[in-house]
């Protein structure tokens, strides 16, 4: 999945970089390591800094402290049109008084590329981006989508060692951005650039990423494939940001062998895995699927307030005892018989699905 | 901002004030002479105070700018309600150009042709004469500067009105117009400041007893120069600053004053 | 709905005799919903044509009337009498008094101009002074307002307000402040011969060069005002775009900056060509007997001659050289206002 070895000359490292506007830290000491080639996602809600972060790789911002390394370049100093980092815009910026195949051609200059060449290269482009013939378009008479695919192709006409996309996928309806994301990732993995993509999109990111980094209030907090931090967060900022999660608070209990601890909670004692010192306030993370709701048996009892159809599965949301509200979720068809509303349930806790994170 | 941008707005702005801050300096000269550095004196101003027909002049310059100015604001703010929410109405591009024609149309003419209207329909000249000349070239700016605003206006507020049940007038009096009174003000003082500064056509249409502060001081400042004037012209810039602090503070966007 | 209209109530209190057909003289509620709605909308109707017509008649009687006025004039002679031109049109003369008054019109002042080179120099200088100002103006113009528009947001309404101050200032002040600087015993030559750099004081008032430095200095803010509300609206995504594609800070400048900002360049431009083809207050003040231009001379036909006729021909001429410039002023300011709002994107 890494090939690290393969493309030493994509590998972007930053290095403690940091950066403020006045007395906010946007970016605080941040620190990666990418490998070549690799489809990287940073995650995080607006104001998180990962804005601020992707700007200044592509060089819009200079860092107060730090470095940025793209393979043995220095980028920290270069002004903008001297990397070999091309960025997509948010708003796509495509320059409105020219059209596709002259906003193509831009970064073409000063390549050395002759008239032919030029116009090959932009052809080539827009058969990468699936919209050959549009060269005399402008921009003003394509859709959303189209006007997304030529910024991507515009930015990969300079065949950049990096390629930043700052929510790309941001503006496109659900079908649209669905579709998309295949095509990025297919063409991400023909050119075998390194994608740095930024998006506030949970689900976004999985379904992009090789590996995902999230980010909060300007600090970088896990990095890691979609399904660790999925199910093994690092904290509940981490665990609540990659979908929907069950937090229950407690107090861990003594280690034993095999790495399943007890947790004294408000609901009883739960079993989960994970570390930390005996008596330490911790919060017991448990995604709604890993629960098992059933009309009776062992588990936590609860009232069944809420069962909701979703097509492919359904949603339950369970009262107990003590006034807090669990969420579950089974897939459907369901195994037996589903439980109605109103009814006592069982929700059982795995105890290898359940994680200990710090309070 | 590069250094080369930074040099190029400094040295803007140096050559747009030098000669304001030369008359504000020898304003206060003790000498008449420019050359000479008599002192730092506030004679002049006094001298100022006491030219009753300066200041007759004046008074009747701002009579004039307060009257053609509301004027041209109402006029104005219909053409640009008119251009905005009227569509494409038949005669449309008339109606821009006899808007804007009269902003750049060269002052000599505009003059000598209302003189000639006047005298044609027996209008007396005097104070009547200058508000309408001025009301009529200051249109198209209160125009321009309430077109603007009237852009940038969010619809759905006045469709939400409606909604509830308010009737156009309503609507109009209730949302349009409070939305829009800031850059209405705006367009005010621009065209005050517009018939105040007039020269050129206030010496066409104006009558006898109907002699502007501008007419006065160019009947002066034929001569030469002139330290009262001096002093007479750090007050007006003084003026103007404060009119254009206010309107900034109406308007409050970048840019929207123009 | 119909049915409500058949039914009289029965009791007393009502207002309709319970022999009266039940439509009668009263309407329904449908129809006089229906009505309502005719006189709303007639209602709407003409307030918007009130609207929009008192900024039109007010124009069409004191701009467009008073150049038909003009025309009428130019063909006329001057005379010693109030006012100082043949023929006054009689209105109660009747059709012979129409037939005498266009008899009396004729081509006399228009052949003068045609045959006097005065005339054709003074239009060719204001065009040639008018045209050499904007130009200088676009030169140092376009850098002010690019400067200002990529200035930090804290800076820009302060900048604006700075312009602004001149812009409004008076003009006919301005212009007297250059006498004290460009006069042979004013501030500029004093400093220079100071700095030994000249031995006798340079002759700048009352020159071509006078002229030229006040038109420059005068219409500076009309040149940078319209200019600065496009560029500052533009999309500055699109120039880190075009850095980001590999364009250095020129190239990004003249590829993108200036295409996209055209219409408030033009627009900037014609608000100063235009009035100063036919300016007078700069050549008369800073210029000297050499600078004609029409502006000055009308106003001399019309003050020192008295020959108002002539006057009106010389205004004939000056609006038949700008006609076509306003025209342009028009799309222009037009396309400026949407680029403004727009933002280039």
């Amino acid at each position: 999945m890494h090939a690290s070895t393969s493309h030493p000359e994509q590998r972007l490292r930053l290095e403690r970089v940091t950066k403020r506007f006045g007395t906010h830290t946007a970016v605080d000491a941040v620190s990666l390591d990418l490998a070549g080639g690799e489809f990287f996602c940073l995650l995080g809600p607006s104001g998180c800094g990962k804005s601020t972060l992707l700007r200044m790789v592509a060089g819009f911002e200079t860092p107060d402290s730090g470095a940025i390394r793209l393979g043995e370049t220095d980028l920290t100093a270069l002004p903008p049109h001297r990397r070999p980092v091309n960025m997509m815009f948010q708003s796509y910026a495509l320059f409105p008084h020219m059209s596709v195949a002259a906003n193509l051609a831009y970064g073409l200059k000063g390549l050395g590329l002759s008239r032919v060449q030029s116009a090959e290269r932009v052809r080539a482009l827009l058969r990468l981006v699936r919209l050959e013939g549009f060269e005399a378009r402008r921009p003003e008479k394509l859709s959303g989508g189209q006007r997304q695919r030529v910024a991507l192709a515009r930015a990969l006409a300079r065949e950049p060692r990096l390629l930043l996309l700052d929510e790309p996928l941001g503006a496109l309806d659900r079908a649209l951005r669905e579709e998309t994301q295949g095509e990025l990732r297919a063409i991400q993995r023909r050119l075998g650039t390194s994608f740095v993509v930024v998006t506030h999109d949970a689900e976004e990111a999985m379904a992009l990423a090789d590996r995902i980094g999230v980010m909060e209030r300007g600090r970088l907090v896990q990095v890691g494939p979609a399904r660790e931090l999925y199910e093994r967060p690092a904290s509940r900022y981490v665990a609540g940001l990659l979908g929907d999660v069950n937090l229950i608070d407690g107090r861990l209990g003594r280690p034993e062998p095999g790495g399943i601890r007890s947790v004294e909670t408000a609901l009883g004692f739960l079993r989960a895995s994970g570390e930390g010192e005996a008596g330490n306030p911790v919060v017991v993370a448990i995604r709604p699927e890993r629960l098992v709701v059933s009309g009776e048996g062992a588990g936590l009892q609860g009232r069944l307030t809420e069962a909701t159809f979703l097509g492919d599965r359904i949603r339950y949301r369970v009262e107990m005892a003590n006034g807090s509200t669990l969420r579950a979720s089974a897939a459907l068809p369901a195994a037996g018989p589903v439980p109605s509303v109103g009814e006592t349930v069982a929700v059982a806790v795995p105890a290898d699905a359940a994680r200990i994170l710090p309070a | 901002m590069s250094l080369f941008a930074r040099t190029a707005l400094m040295l803007a702005l140096a050559f747009l004030y030098a000669p304001i801050g030369v008359l504000i300096i020898y304003s206060f000269n003790a000498s008449k002479l420019v050359t000479v550095w008599g002192g730092f004196s506030t004679q002049w101003y006094g001298v100022l105070f006491r030219d009753g027909p300066l200041i007759a002049a004046a008074l009747v310059s701002l009579k004039v700018a307060a009257l053609s100015a509301t004027i041209a604001g109402v006029l104005g703010t219909c053409a640009a309600l008119a251009l905005d929410r009227h569509g494409r109405f038949w005669g449309r591009g008339a109606y821009t150009g006899l808007l804007y024609a009269p902003m750049v149309m060269p002052e000599v003419i505009t003059g000598l042709s209302l003189l000639l209207l006047f005298v044609g329909i027996g209008l007396d000249r005097g104070i009547s004469t200058l508000v309408i000349a001025h009301a009529t070239f200051a249109t198209g700016f209160v125009a321009v500067v309430v077109g603007a605003r009237l852009k940038g206006l969010d619809r759905s507020l006045e469709e939400a009105a409606a909604d509830l049940g308010a009737g156009p007038a309503r609507v109009f009096f209730g949302i349009t117009l409070p939305l829009i009174a800031p850059s209405v003000a705006a367009g005010f003082l621009l065209a005050f400041t517009l018939s105040l500064d007039d020269l050129v056509i206030a010496s066409f249409v104006s009558g006898p007893g109907a002699t502007t502060l501008p007419m006065r001081i160019y009947s002066q400042v034929r001569l030469g120069v002139n330290p009262e004037i001096n002093a007479a012209s750090t007050l007006l810039i003084a003026a103007v600053g404060l009119v254009v602090l206010a309107a900034s503070w109406l308007t409050g966007r970048k840019g929207a004053a123009v | 709905m119909s049915g409500l209209s058949q039914q009289a109530p029965p009791t007393g209190d009502d207002r309709s005799s319970p022999v009266a057909p039940a439509h009668g003289g009263r309407r329904t509620s449908a129809e006089r919903m229906e009505a309502g709605h005719r006189s709303a909308s007639m209602q709407v109707k003409v307030s918007r044509g009130l609207v929009r017509g008192l900024p039109l008649v007010w124009l069409a009687l004191f701009f467009l009337v008073p150049f038909a006025v003009t025309l009428k004039i130019s063909f006329s002679s001057p005379a010693t009498a109030q006012p100082p031109y043949l023929p006054v049109l009689e209105w109660d003369g009747g059709l012979e008094g129409w037939r005498e008054f266009f008899e009396a019109l004729d081509f006399q002042n228009y052949q003068m101009i045609a045959a006097d080179a005065l005339y054709r120099d003074a239009a060719l200088s204001s065009l040639g002074y008018a045209a050499l100002a904007t130009a200088i103006l676009v030169l140092i113009g376009t850098p002010t307002a690019y400067a200002m528009a990529r200035a930090s947001a804290r800076w820009q309404p302060i900048l604006v307000a700075l312009v602004i101050v001149p812009f409004w200032t008076s003009f006919l002040i301005r212009v007297y402040a250059w006498i004290a600087i460009l006069k042979p015993e004013g501030l500029l030559n004093a400093a220079l011969m100071k700095l030994g750099l000249i031995a006798a004081p340079l002759p700048i008032l009352d020159s071509p060069f006078g002229v030229l430095i006040g038109l420059t200095y005068a219409y500076l803010p009309f040149m940078v005002l319209p200019l600065y509300a496009v560029m500052s609206r533009l999309d500055p995504a699109l120039t880190e775009a075009a850095a980001d594609l590999g364009a250095a800070r020129a190239r990004a400048f003249f590829t993108i900056t200036l295409p996209l900002s055209l219409p408030g360049l033009a627009a900037g431009a014609l608000l100063c060509f235009i009035p100063m083809v036919g300016e007078f207050i700069i050549p008369d003040l800073l210029g000297g007997s050499e600078t004609l231009m029409l502006g000055r001379v009308l106003w001399s036909e019309f003050f020192s001659n008295r020959d108002w006729p002539l006057a009106s021909a010389v205004a004939v001429l000056l609006l038949i050289l700008v006609v076509g410039p306003v025209v342009l002023f028009r799309e222009a300011e037009l396309r400026r206002e949407e680029a403004a709002e727009g933002g280039g994107r």
